[in-house]
């Protein structure tokens, strides 16, 4: 192979480094954009997903190809599956009010971020970044072969101390989420008097007519002909009340069978607005929270 | 492709994820604009160490993303346990220390 032959190839590589450099760059900031303006916590972690994808597309044209792995299989793996799983706890649905709670915080927010973008801007203008200095295959095929022999030699200290520090972590989420136990434990008798003393000992009536219908959204009918309100699940009364854009559904009896999450929705959040306020957990001090109803939850 | 390409987009990402610590609420989304500063950093180390021409930014990168795992652990430990007890992710909700 002669040395044009080495040059048009170098060309060829640079080219398609810089399209996928410019194409995963546009995506990865907009989803950035759409991260920090999307009101759903769910969006934000699809987001989320996206830039750390295209963050391990771009390390790998960057010549670090075991980053990419990792970055692939820790973050979008694991750290962005922690966070689906306590999103899935938290409430899917919660939507965060675009209600400012500090008055100027925006706009605070705005001029330090570009003040911020300014300042690194320059740093990084005046820091004369030279190109990429020819580091042979270590960014290639023996990129994982030279990243052990660093981490092994080198950084063997950081790395025992990353242990005991990834130990401290697990440990430390186990106490973090570790329930006191301050009654004590339900007995199966407990458990069965409970599931007596309710109003509706028996099981809900199943949903649906089926000479008609099969559906869990269509209530079943009583004997008179009447529709039996209890055989659809609250959540999906509230579902269709919203999506056919009238009122969301009145809250259904206590002898419902799901009990509504806090926070589930428009409805509910302020549902839980008033509970919270009625229950005096709220600073009833400050004029801010005792004046707006719907907002500052998220 | 240049670094400084892959630094000019490490400082875009970094000042949005900052934005977003600073004007969202939700708790879980500034954990994630935290996640997104730090991968931006990452980026940056991994571009200065494509122009140094050694693997050293990389190794530091690796233990970023460990560092960042295990604050992720714990924050969303901290997270659950305040939204057992306050039944809500938004950070105006635990105030309790503020007066």
């Amino acid at each position: 192979m002669t040395a044009g032959h080495l040059l048009a190839a170098g060309q060829a590589e640079s080219t398609g480094a810089s399209v996928t450099f410019w194409i995963l760059a546009v995506i990865s900031v907009l989803a950035g954009l759409g991260m920090i303006l999307a009101r759903r916590a769910v969006h934000c972690a699809v987001l989320l997903a996206v830039v750390m994808l295209s963050l391990a597309i771009l390390y790998a044209v960057a010549g670090a190809p075991f980053l990419a792995f990792v970055q692939i299989i820790v973050y979008t793996g694991a750290v962005l599956m922690l966070f689906l799983f306590v999103l899935m706890i938290v409430g899917v649905s919660t939507k965060d009010s675009l209600r400012e709670t500090i008055p100027g915080q925006r706009l605070a927010a705005g001029v330090a971020a570009i003040a911020l973008l300014v300042l690194l801007s320059l740093i990084i203008g005046h820091a004369a970044i030279g190109p990429a200095a020819p580091g042979g295959t270590r960014f290639g095929v023996n990129n994982v072969r030279g990243l052990a022999t660093l981490i092994f030699t080198k950084y063997v200290f950081p790395f025992e101390v990353t242990a005991a520090l990834l130990i401290t972590a697990a440990l430390g989420a186990m106490v973090l989420a570790h329930r006191e136990r301050t009654a004590p434990k339900p007995t199966q008798r407990d458990l069965s008097e409970q599931r007596v003393a309710g109003s509706h000992p028996t099981p809900l009536p199943g949903p649906g007519v089926y000479a008609r219908h099969n559906a869990v959204d269509f209530p079943a009918l009583l004997p008179d002909g009447t529709p039996a309100a209890l055989s659809v699940s609250p959540i999906i009364a509230q579902r269709a009340a919203e999506s056919e854009g009238g009122l969301p559904a009145p809250p259904l009896p206590p002898g419902g069978a799901v009990p509504l999450p806090p926070g589930n929705g428009e409805s509910a959040a302020t549902d839980g607005d008033a509970e919270r306020e009625s229950a005096g957990t709220a600073p009833a001090g400050t004029g801010q929270a005792g004046t707006e109803p719907g907002g500052a939850r998220s | 492709m240049s670094p400084s390409h892959f630094v000019a987009l490490a400082v875009i990402l970094f000042v949005i994820g900052a934005v977003g610590v600073l004007v969202r609420r939700n708790a879980m989304v500034i954990f994630m604009c935290v996640e997104l500063m730090l991968n931006a950093v990452n980026l940056a180390f991994v571009a200065f160490a494509r122009q140094q021409g050694n693997l050293d930014g990389q190794v530091i990168a690796f233990f970023v993303m460990v560092v960042a795992a295990a604050e992720v652990v714990v924050g969303l430990a901290i997270l659950m346990t305040i939204f057992r007890a306050r039944r809500s992710a938004s950070v105006d909700e635990a105030n309790l220390l503020k007066y």
